[in-house]
């Protein structure tokens, strides 16, 4: 069945599959008529990993993708090409600094060890398709607010909030006033209160455009590993610069419990301050890695089965997961920014509750 | 596993485009916002305390009100009760007065009527005794006129002096 994976279901996202389904009738039956010569069967499992991962190409439908820019710190310096020659040809792409060939999205140079033996690998800088939605997410947002900063700009304190800056208003004084404040402090919360409005949008946003099935959207950037791990480590880095005398103290020298239980208590306090940030990034990746691999196992479901029943009885079920991701989407950046507030609000509270 | 590994490029470009928006946005975007939201926040707390504040000085106001046309209702009552009391003083002054010139006068006239009758009983008295004395001249020149007479009233006169 080399018309599925032709069809290019592995970069598509979750609407395009419900369409897409629709079709299955015809590209099964053209798949039947391939059988004869075909003995590549439709595996779910390489779909889903080939969506939920990131890619060095942009995949549009069918054999069109745009190659994206690969960026390579090499044995010899910094080496730039695009992505095309990894896919077409015989996968390899020599430069004037090398040769390299890529092996499940990974680029390793293609040395002596053969094709087999990859163990070199340069360090991989490209614009893969969930940086290049990393891109299209700090545009977007940065147009967005800055657009809605005029807004208040130019229509001042005294009116009302009109069309996007309604509807983002609430928004940002929920931010402030139900997640910022009650748990930083009314003191304290100005100097956080940017980081968590921008790290709520910011996983918003893309958990958002990771729904959209199509270009540009698609990629699984917030359910990427690499990003999550980013931002709970920035939100550790800022918890622990922000700790104050009593934060500290109640890690290394826990007050009320008796001298030997102190010293039990400081290892596992300070791996405690590791494993709040560690929480943060597996809950965001695990939720929106998890959403998109429901969906498209849903999806996988009637190409395995080619009937029109199964396609009838998923395609609500698709719906109503991809609705729930909807509320998931917003959720999970509401927790991630709920806890990063709460992380940063008891590493400055004061120590006045003994 | 091959999922929970971090890839060097992504966590690199990440760390980067986040902590730019994260300076992007709070310098233009929600510096700003807050800024304004702040202020419209302080704005409507400051309506509501005006609003609050003019509440309270119409109630004031009316209290106040009130308690002036309580005064004035007071002054009213006291004013008539005043008058009321000047009224009936004048009025027992002009009756006691009255009934003082009254006694008076009757008194004048008691005496004047008095001193009257005095004088016109000493008149009469006068008149009389004048009138007395000249019958008894008139009477005595008739009947001494003869000597019969005369010697008649002297015995009778010295009898009565004789049984004394």
């Amino acid at each position: 069945m080399v018309g599925f994976n032709k069809l290019g279901l592995k970069n598509l996202g979750n609407f395009a599959i419900v369409l897409f389904f629709l079709a299955a009738p015809i590209f099964s039956a053209r798949a039947s008529s391939d059988e004869g010569e075909s003995t590549e069967e439709f595996k779910p499992g390489d779909m889903i990993m080939h969506h939920v991962k990131d890619t060095h190409e942009f995949h549009l439908w069918g054999d069109v993708a745009i190659p994206l820019p690969v960026i390579l710190w090499t044995d010899h310096g910094l080496d730039v090409f695009m992505s095309g020659g990894f896919y077409h040809g015989d996968g390899t792409v020599e430069t004037s600094k090398g040769t390299y060939v890529m092996h499940h999205e990974k680029i390793y140079y293609a040395g002596e060890h053969g094709e087999e033996g990859h163990a070199a690998m340069p360090l991989d800088f490209s614009i893969t398709r969930n940086v290049f939605s990393l891109f299209m997410s700090f545009v977007l947002i940065s147009w967005l607010f800055i657009s809605i900063a005029n807004a208040y700009k130019r229509r001042g304190s005294d009116s009302a909030p009109k069309g996007v800056q309604s509807f983002f208003e609430p928004i940002i004084l929920f931010v402030r006033d139900e997640i910022v404040i009650p748990n930083i402090g009314e003191k304290k919360y100005h100097k956080y209160l940017p980081y968590v409005l921008t790290l709520f949008f910011f996983i918003w946003i893309n958990n958002l455009i990771g729904l959209v099935p199509f270009f540009p959207g698609g990629s699984n950037l917030s359910g990427n590993i690499a990003f999550t791990f980013t931002l709970s480590l920035l939100t550790y880095i800022i918890v622990q610069f922000s700790g104050n005398k009593a934060y500290w103290k109640h890690i290394f020298w826990m007050p009320g419990v008796p001298v030997p239980v102190r010293f039990i208590l400081a290892p596992i306090e300070l791996l405690g301050t590791v494993s709040k940030a560690f929480a943060l990034m597996i809950r965001l990746f695990a939720n929106i890695t998890g959403g998109h691999i429901v969906v498209l196992s849903l999806a996988s479901m009637v190409f395995l089965f080619k009937s029109y029943v199964v396609g009838g009885v998923v395609t609500p079920f698709i719906l109503f997961i991809m609705v729930l991701e909807l509320l998931v989407a917003a959720i999970q950046a509401y927790v991630f920014a709920l806890l990063t507030s709460l992380f940063i609000g008891m590493a400055v509270a004061d120590d006045d509750h003994h | 596993m091959e999922l929970l590994t971090p890839s060097v490029g992504l966590v690199f470009w990440t760390t980067i485009a986040f902590l730019m928006l994260v300076f992007v946005l709070a310098k233009f975007a929600w510096k700003p916002i807050l800024q304004t939201l702040r202020i419209r926040e302080e704005s409507i707390e400051e309506a509501l305390k005006a609003a609050d504040r003019a509440r309270e000085e119409m109630s004031e106001l009316k209290a106040d009100n009130e308690k002036l046309l309580a005064e004035a209702r007071e002054e009213r009552e006291q004013l008539l009760r005043d008058a009321n009391k000047v009224a009936n003083g004048i009025k027992e002054e002009a009756k006691n007065e009255a009934a003082a010139i009254t006694k008076r006068m009757l008194e004048e006239a008691t005496a004047g009527i008095e001193a009257e009758k005095q004088l016109a009983l000493a008149e009469v008295r006068n008149q009389v005794a004048e009138l007395s004395v000249e019958i008894a001249e008139k009477i005595i020149r008739k009947s001494l006129g003869d000597e019969k007479a005369q010697k008649a009233l002297v015995n009778e006169f010295l009898k009565d002096k004789s049984f004394n």
